[in-house]
């Protein structure tokens, strides 16, 4: 893949190098005996997701072989409907959305057999109206907003116990206006923008308290421009995220100063070798890179595709499954 | 039954006792994006554990050989299923099992599977796990006392397993390590609402206004108890306004003239519930406002946001928006 045609030249402090991050992705994947390849076998699933998410924000998707990519995603699925992190992993939730994410960037959500992933995941949703991330029966926030986030992309969210799975949330909101993992757990930006989000997709933004939320997740900016993601931690570039389109989706991103937060996510940026750390200075990975650049997109940095805050896709991938049939 | 000793890290092809196994490589599908480079240790690791995983042998060296995968890549979810699907055929002792769980907390106390693992095996042991649970979760927090996944296994322990009798002593011992751990004052709101053991949160309110009260004096701009004490009151405001130590404490802040932004969101946030603030809060939240170019607007609420467009400037938009939404002054 010739570099030539990314066309980087001498970058000032304070510009989003993005055919470096082009290059970076493309060759991550590839690096001989890095510790990063080794761990992100069982998850190369969610890996594929935020690097090809990336790229597409990035306009560069069609670096990639379609095909390839494609193929590998229908292996990994299983009898249960569900789909695994890799071939010859079990099926999980975290990684059933990712492919439909995937496979809905590439607009080629029809190869799926849609009763059978829908099937999978409304096996999952207990009594209480929470979702399992699988069948060992661990329960999360973040598995109602996956739940309900892919059921919506493929258009049967009617398939599951909506209510239930709307009270369940609630029943994980703090008196900060915040959402924890569990009844009781703390608020989290993290856990907060997988509750906001499932809220948004079912319709029910109107059980959250926007100004009092709006006024923690504002709180989350730090001295340096960062977000934090709970009070009194330190700020990491994924949080500007989870904060960030969890304030959009609540109509309150004017609160937090976007000029400061814009230049800590380029301040993260490796401009040597690509790709965007959790701080200054820190080592890169992929999961922070596309945080970083969705970030970015959010705050409407110039060169970058829009990206749907509740859905983590870009807006023309959204309106296409919603409006372009 | 497993031996407790740490894998010895030889590699498994030279081991007889694996001789009649052929290893699976990796399968990276009909047309592998890119095939994954592995560290050679790992790469054997792993074909062996698919050769196993692939017959579904639960056997011994089965769960020997999870154990060397799990330490080798904590982070593969496939690893700690099957590892439980052996667990179950050998009826393995789940007590050892706890054992080798906190031997790799300390360094994966971040793993999601390792904490969803260890939940599991104490369902299984029951209430009898109980004490060495709670030591244990302790042990994690007293290295990152702020371990999001400790505190959830942490809460479930306590409501699945009780043992809430030192909980709130607990909770008071971690933020005299640091007033600032917003884990420890959420685990606090948490024992207090739901212990079986106390009276609920409108018979802990006085003692828990008194002990937020006297950690906000210590820090005034440390965000955690601020919160608290909003929370103290959930939907009574009635009672909020009414308490006299809740605007007297925003008082003696703000008279500080240093670190009174929560003291004068909080003092904003009262006189919109109805406080009718006396002459002694207007000449403090006055006596802040330092330029002569601009006088301060007599109406106290707008006073108070303008102040803090100013000095919580990052959050001037916010300010403004409060300013605007309060009620035009007769």
């Amino acid at each position: 893949m010739a570099d030539a045609s990314f066309g980087f030249s001498t970058l000032q402090m304070g510009e989003l190098a993005i055919g470096k991050h082009v290059h970076y992705i493309l060759s991550v994947e590839k690096k001989k005996d890095s510790f990063e390849s080794v761990v992100m076998d069982h998850l190369r699933m969610n890996g594929a997701y935020w690097g090809l998410t990336t790229l597409d924000l990035l306009g560069k998707l069609d670096s990639v072989n379609a095909d390839e990519v494609l193929s590998w995603i229908m292996a990994c699925q299983h009898e249960s409907g569900g789909f695994s992190g890799n071939i010859g992993h079990d099926p999980h939730i975290l990684y059933t959305l990712s492919a439909v994410q995937v496979l809905a960037l590439f607009n080629k959500l029809d190869v799926l057999d849609i009763d059978k992933v829908a099937t999978y995941i409304t096996g999952l949703q207990n009594e209480d109206g929470s979702f399992s991330g699988d069948m060992w029966g661990e329960v999360d926030t973040r598995f109602s907003y996956i739940a309900i986030c892919c059921l919506s992309i493929l258009r049967c969210l009617d398939k599951i116990n909506v209510e239930k799975a709307v009270s369940y949330i609630l029943s994980c909101k703090n008196l900060d206006g915040g959402f924890g993992c569990t009844p009781g757990g703390e608020s989290h930006a993290g856990q907060i923008f997988c509750c906001v989000g499932a809220l948004a997709i079912t319709g029910s933004l109107h059980h959250v308290d926007k100004d009092l939320l709006g006024w923690w997740l504002c709180e989350r900016q730090v001295k340096s421009g960062g977000l934090n993601g709970r009070p009194e931690k330190l700020p990491d570039v994924c949080y500007s995220w989870w904060v960030l389109s969890s304030l959009i989706m609540i109509d309150r991103v004017h609160w937090i100063d976007k000029e400061k937060l814009v230049k800590f996510i380029l301040d993260c940026q490796d401009l040597e070798n690509g790709g965007i750390s959790d701080r200054p200075d820190d080592a890169v990975d992929v999961f922070h890179t596309y945080f970083g650049v969705a970030g970015l997109s959010l705050l409407e940095y110039p060169g970058l595709k829009a990206v749907d805050p509740a859905y983590a896709l870009p807006v023309d991938v959204v309106n296409r499954i919603f409006f372009g049939r | 039954m497993e031996s407790s000793e740490d894998d010895g890290g030889e590699p498994l092809s030279r081991l007889a006792e694996w001789r009649d196994v052929t290893p699976l490589p990796q399968d990276d599908g009909p047309n592998p994006v890119a095939p994954i480079a592995y560290k050679e240790e790992f790469r054997e690791t792993m074909d062996y554990f698919r050769a196993i995983y692939k017959a579904d042998e639960r056997s011994p060296r089965a769960l020997r050989l999870t154990r060397r995968a799990i330490h080798l890549n904590p982070g593969n979810y496939t690893v700690w299923h099957f590892r439980r699907l052996v667990l179950e055929a050998l009826n393995s002792d789940l007590d050892e099992e706890l054992d080798f769980i906190q031997r790799i907390a300390n360094s994966n106390s971040k793993n999601y599977q390792l904490w969803h693992h260890r939940r599991w095996v104490v369902e299984r042991l029951g209430t009898n796990a109980r004490v060495k649970e709670l030591h244990l979760i302790k042990s994690i927090l007293s290295l990152d006392a702020k371990n999001y996944h400790a505190w959830s296994h942490r809460q479930w322990v306590l409501q699945a397993l009780g043992g809430w009798e030192d909980e709130l002593d607990y909770c008071q011992q971690l933020l005299e390590e640091d007033i600032f751990n917003n884990s420890a004052w959420n685990q606090r709101y948490f024992v207090v609402t739901r212990s079986p053991l106390l009276g609920g949160l409108t018979a802990m309110r006085a003692s828990e206004v008194r002990y937020t009260v006297e950690a906000i004096l210590a820090n005034p701009n440390n965000e955690c108890p601020w919160r608290y004490l909003r929370g103290l009151y959930k939907d009574d405001i009635e009672s909020l306004v009414n308490n006299h130590e809740i605007s007297s404490v925003c008082l003696k802040v703000i008279n500080t003239k240093s670190d009174y932004i929560f003291a004068l969101k909080m003092l904003l946030d009262l006189v919109c519930y109805g406080l009718q603030p006396c002459q002694e809060f207007r000449d403090a939240v006055v006596a802040l406002w330092t330029s002569d170019s601009r006088p301060l607007d007599p109406d106290l609420a707008t006073a108070i946001c303008g102040i803090l467009e100013h000095v919580d400037s990052m959050r001037a938009s916010y300010w403004i928006w409060r300013k605007n939404k309060l009620p035009v002054a007769a």
